[in-house]
């Protein structure tokens, strides 16, 4: 039942961030600090939750190394979401499979 | 001639006709317009539907592997809509973290849509009244945001809401699947679908880093802020949400300050 409730909070608090500057909210932010926090604030974040996340994610820490450097060098020649996320599983997934092999 | 009878009926049945049909006319055109501009946002909305399948088709199997129920991940991914704000969302739950944490871990990593909120709000203009605001605000994501900036000054809140419900329903439909499959699918195959949403996180960040120096000292930044929270002796403390927002505002905060954005740049 707490994760119900977690869910609920997660939910309104989501909500509200995106419902009152829409109709609390007229004139466009104006301070150039602000504009420029949120401007870093989605990369900062997505970087912060993948790493070393990612790494703690599988059963041995070099699968999740693996993983990451197939998905950076994928992205870095601009691939797609979809084929960037479906290779960094598969990379986990063979490294795995040989790991228990070897 | 001073009087044309037949003239004079005409002009007079053309009134009456007018009068009694106007109010008809109107109204009719406007749920014509509204369905047309809803069915619109649907159809633009497509590849943001199937591009959310897939992404949510990882969140789904993870919140799976973390303990949580199949109906549990797709009530999450119906009430938010949010990528990142789920996925953080998902550790404090993991965690058994208070609930403080959950506000403040959303509050932090949704923050972005506030402003993108403002500047949707700024884009539908003044007529449009509080509750079709409030219903918009619901589906306010990167992408929808996206495709309704796009849509210029003549965009409406029916294509907006169009474009937001199919993107919701391709949300909500591949956290199912993905919840599903990761139920049933052996363990390593579940790790190994685990790692799918790092690998879309990525794929999102490295391009732009890539592209904009200022976003990559951003990125760098927050590695080290994270491996710091990860493994220093103290800061390892820290719990995984709490973690994710300080390194989020120290590294924001830290690039607002170094490179702040020029002004007729619109971000988001």
């Amino acid at each position: 039942m707490k994760i119900c409730l977690y869910i609920l909070v997660m939910a309104v608090t989501t909500y509200l961030i995106r419902a009152l500057p829409l109709t609390l909210l007229k004139k466009p932010i104006q301070n150039r600090f602000i504009k420029s926090f949120l401007h870093y604030v989605p990369v900062a974040c997505l970087t912060a939750m993948t790493f070393p996340a990612i790494l703690t994610a599988t059963e041995h820490m070099i699968a999740g190394a693996i993983g990451l450097a197939v998905a950076v060098v994928l992205a870095l020649r601009k691939k797609s979401l979809i084929v960037v996320a479906v290779a960094a599983c598969a990379a986990v997934f063979l490294t795995e499979q040989l790991i228990k092999l070897l | 001639m001073l009087w044309d009878p037949v003239l004079t009926f005409d002009i007079f049945a053309r009134l009456g006709y007018d009068k009694r049909c106007l109010k008809d006319t109107f109204l009719k055109r406007d749920t014509d317009m509204r369905r047309k501009e809803f069915l619109a946002g649907m159809k633009a909305g497509m590849p943001v539907c199937i591009g959310y399948f897939s992404v949510s088709f990882g969140f789904g199997a993870m919140a799976v592997a973390q303990g949580l129920a199949i109906w549990q991940a797709i009530l999450i991914s119906a009430t938010n809509l949010t990528s990142a704000g789920q996925f953080a969302g998902l550790t404090v739950i993991a965690a058994g973290a208070a609930m403080i944490e959950m506000v403040l871990t959303q509050l932090v990593i949704n923050s972005r849509y506030a402003l993108m909120s403002l500047a949707i709000g700024q884009r539908f203009g003044p007529k449009v009244g509080t509750g079709k605001r409030l219903c918009a605000a619901f589906f306010n994501t990167d992408e929808v945001f996206a495709l309704g900036m796009s849509r210029g000054k003549e965009l409406t809140t029916s294509f907006f809401v169009g474009a937001g419900v199919v993107s919701a329903i391709g949300w909500t439909g591949g956290t199912a699947m993905g919840a599903v499959a990761g139920s049933l699918l052996p363990q390593d195959i579940r790790m190994a679908l685990g790692v799918m949403l790092y690998g879309m996180f990525i794929a999102i960040v490295v391009p732009q880093a890539r592209e904009e120096k200022p976003l990559l000292i951003a990125v760098v930044f927050a590695l080290l802020f994270s491996c710091l929270f990860a493994w220093a002796p103290g800061l390892r403390e820290v719990s995984g949400g709490l973690a994710i927002v300080i390194c989020t505002v120290a590294a924001a905060a830290l690039c607002a300050a170094l490179f702040p954005v020029k002004d007729e740049e619109d971000e988001a």
